[in-house]
């Protein structure tokens, strides 16, 4: 270790691992329903394509989060993202596709997706 | 990128209550559920609520399982880690809300700490460096090689108000500012992690949870008082702490934080670790240093002082492992944000460890001049079972002892001092009506007499005289005068003993006569023990009236001291019985009554 910057890098580099842990004022929550019904559904791909997308674009303020059944199988399976200060916003049929728009739009751009959303699928 | 990471205490409280099977358990478990991509486990240091070990943390959700088993772990597994549902049975009850948890600051227990020492512990993994990096580690050694002079660091430690955490309450800046100045070939940093008070756990905690601040304190006194080479003394009996020390001081080398020319700056430092074999008066700086140099435990006359001439003869520093572990988090955050807690006198925080008769035992750590109100009742959840607070023992055999009717003492040093007490390492022992304060005293002569090395007659005789008197006194055979010559015999011990030990030693004896005289006076005059502890003063009766004759008592009797005939009141045969309690345990009626 021969200077400052060598170590800032290797802090930046393994906070970015300790994000999970941390509690964050502007936290953005995606949870994913993981009950017996979504993970019939598909809910497992859904949920790593969510971890994966955050950590690509090193997004430390987001956890990714599981559920269980709130009621609407059909709709399986299902995630909800929280912004700060702001309403939730659920999503049904989510696909692995679908997660790099609803992170790109609505996570980091604060654009809901709303014809991916169950008000919109409900119609 | 794992999605949930899962804490495991790995201290030695929950260490012994099986949180080393669970973690096997839980990575079997894990890797059987096909998560072992997705979940990690963390072994971390102590969160402190050892009461409830072993303690096990789920990260995003933050939700904290307390007294987990083997068992628990395939449901925690199938449910919370799978299925994204917490298993609410198991929570620490405080945590759960009405309709969320809620987060672990917000309980009684750490409501009203301040973590600085114990910031790491049970937050990072101590075995990676990586993860001491992430909270900002040695980024104050760095900061201190490349942006202050030895003579700054030396000023920031003066100014915060740091003062020895290890019982004297020596200003740590004034110690470091004695020794800088001193030229020799060669110059160490000693770190005392002989911590012997019975009870104290917090530097094995610190060594546990977070052994790279230690590292990093040393290189940086190494700095400021022109240390190249530094030694921490451990106690063999922490095996974990040890183990974990040795893995930073090899991690830190290899990222070149320890060694030559740290961070370019042309300052090299490095360490190595000594065993100490369990005496307690190897916790006293200069019987440390005489153990370290590879000869006999026993402490030499001071002055000359370690600052001057200590380990192997040269200028030496020696701080115990809670004073370093405030040291990087004073450089990073400025001695104001330090001096900004506690009270005049004393800066900062303290930990303590809290045992006896409490609620919560494990370790806390309060800003100095929180009232022992505070401490007992709301962080420690007061005394078990409904008993009374009777006193509180700070500072182990060197201390002494602070009454009900005080309670409202803000703890720091000169408050401790002045009540004839000492802060010592942090031991904190609760005692309740149950317990008999002559008994306490004798029980800390009984390990003074153990640990006396023996070099001088004040302390090697003296302790030995102060044990006899007091068995004396428990034993009913006591006399006032006895009372007097044991008040003599302590100013006497205190005053003229070579070391902290034998000056110490009978701080317990005489804080107990300062507030419990009475106490002793009873044992001596009515030959009764108030709080019912001392068997030789004890006797066992059948209240005749509540007697129901269901002969339960006589046939738990170990050595047939109970006779009566079923359905008539029994009697306890006072010379035969042994006094072990059974009898009383047994009677469903309340019948039996010790005085």
């Amino acid at each position: 270790m021969k200077t400052l910057a060598e170590l800032q890098a290797i802090r930046d580099r393994a906070r970015e691992k300790m994000t999970v842990r941390g509690e964050h004022e502007n936290a953005v929550r995606i949870v994913v329903g993981m009950a017996t019904c979504g993970i019939a559904a598909g809910a497992r791909p859904v949920l790593n394509a969510f971890v994966d997308e955050v950590a690509k674009r090193h997004l430390d303020n987001v956890t990714v989060g599981q559920t269980g059944c709130i009621g609407m199988c059909q709709f399986e399976p299902i995630v909800e993202i929280t912004m700060p200060g702001k309403d939730k916003v659920t999503y049904g049929k989510v696909t692995p596709e679908k997660v790099a728009r609803i992170v790109a739009d609505h996570v980091v751009n604060g654009n809901p997706v709303a014809e991916y959303t169950i008000g919109e699928l409900m119609k | 990128m794992y999605r949930s990471h899962v804490l495991v205490c790995g201290g030695t409280g929950c260490t012994s209550s099986n949180s080393l099977k669970i973690i096997d358990k839980l990575e079997e478990e894990i890797a059987k559920q096909g998560l072992s991509e997705e979940v990690k486990v963390v072994r971390t240091g102590c969160f402190g609520l050892c009461a409830l070990g072993p303690i096990m943390v789920v990260y995003p959700e933050g939700a904290f399982y307390s007294r987990v088993t083997v068992e628990d772990i395939p449901e925690i597994v199938s449910e919370h880690l799978l299925k994204g549902r917490i298993v609410t049975r198991l929570l620490y009850d405080e945590t759960v809300g009405k309709d969320e948890i809620k987060s672990l600051n917000e309980t009684d227990f750490y409501k009203k700490q301040v973590r600085v020492a114990l910031r790491n512990c049970g937050v990072i993994d101590p075995e990676s460096i990586d993860e001491y990096i992430a909270q900002d580690g040695y980024q104050a050694l760095g900061k201190c090689l490349t942006e202050y002079t030895p003579e700054q660091v030396i000023q920031i430690i003066s100014d915060s108000g740091l003062r020895g955490r290890g019982g004297g309450g020596f200003p740590t800046g004034r110690k470091w500012a004695l020794c800088a100045p001193n030229k020799a070939p060669q110059k160490y940093v000693v770190c005392n992690a002989d911590e012997g008070d019975p009870g104290a756990f917090m530097d094995r905690s610190v060594l546990e949870g977070d052994p790279h601040c230690i590292v990093e304190a040393m290189a940086i006194a190494g700095y400021a008082i022109g240390a190249t080479k530094g030694f921490v003394y451990v106690r063999a009996e922490y095996p974990i702490a040890v183990k974990r020390l040795q893995i930073a001081i090899d991690e830190a080398r290899e990222y070149g934080l320890l060694g030559k020319d740290i961070f370019g700056s042309g300052f090299d430092f490095d360490m190595e670790i000594r065993l100490g074999a369990g005496a307690f008066v190897c916790g006293e700086e200069t019987a440390l240093m005489t153990s370290i140099e590879g000869n006999r435990g026993e402490p030499r006359p001071r002055p000359p002082y370690p600052a001057v001439k200590g380990l192997f003869g040269m200028p030496t520093v020696e701080n115990n492992v809670e004073t370093f572990a405030n040291v990087p988090q004073i450089i990073l955050r400025g001695a104001d944000w330090f001096a900004s807690m506690g009270t005049e006198k004393s800066k900062g925080t303290k930990v303590f460890a809290l045992g006896g008769k409490i609620k919560h035992t494990g370790l806390v750590e309060i800003p100095m001049g929180t009232t022992l109100r505070e401490i007992v009742e709301e962080i420690g959840g007061g005394i078990p079972n409904g008993k009374k607070f009777k006193a509180a023992q700070t500072g182990g055999p060197s201390g002494g002892c602070i009454p009900a009717s005080l309670i409202d003492t803000a703890i720091d040093y000169d408050n401790l001092i002045s009540l004839g007490c000492m802060m010592g390492s942090g031991g904190m022992i609760v005692m309740d009506e149950d317990t008999c304060m002559v008994d306490i005293a004798k029980f800390f002569l009984e390990f003074t007499v153990d640990e006396s090395c023996g070099k001088c007659t004040p302390c090697r005789v003296g302790t030995k005289r102060l044990l006899e008197k007091l068995e004396k006194i428990t034993n009913g055979n006591g006399t006032l005068q006895d009372i007097d010559d044991l008040e003599a015999l302590c100013h006497y011990i205190k005053e003229n003993s070579l070391c902290g030990l034998g000056q110490t030693a009978p701080n317990p004896v005489l804080s107990t006569l300062r507030f419990f005289r009475d106490e002793y006076v009873a044992h001596v005059t009515e030959k009764r023990c108030p709080a019912g502890v001392c068997k030789s003063l004890l006797s066992y009766q059948i209240v005749a009236e509540k007697c129901k004759g269901c002969t339960a008592c006589s046939r738990v009797c170990p050595v047939g001291a109970i006779s009566g005939t079923v359905k008539n009141p029994h009697v306890i045969d006072t010379a035969k019985c042994i006094k072990c309690g059974a009898c009383m345990e047994k009677c469903r009626f309340g019948a039996i009554v010790k005085r």
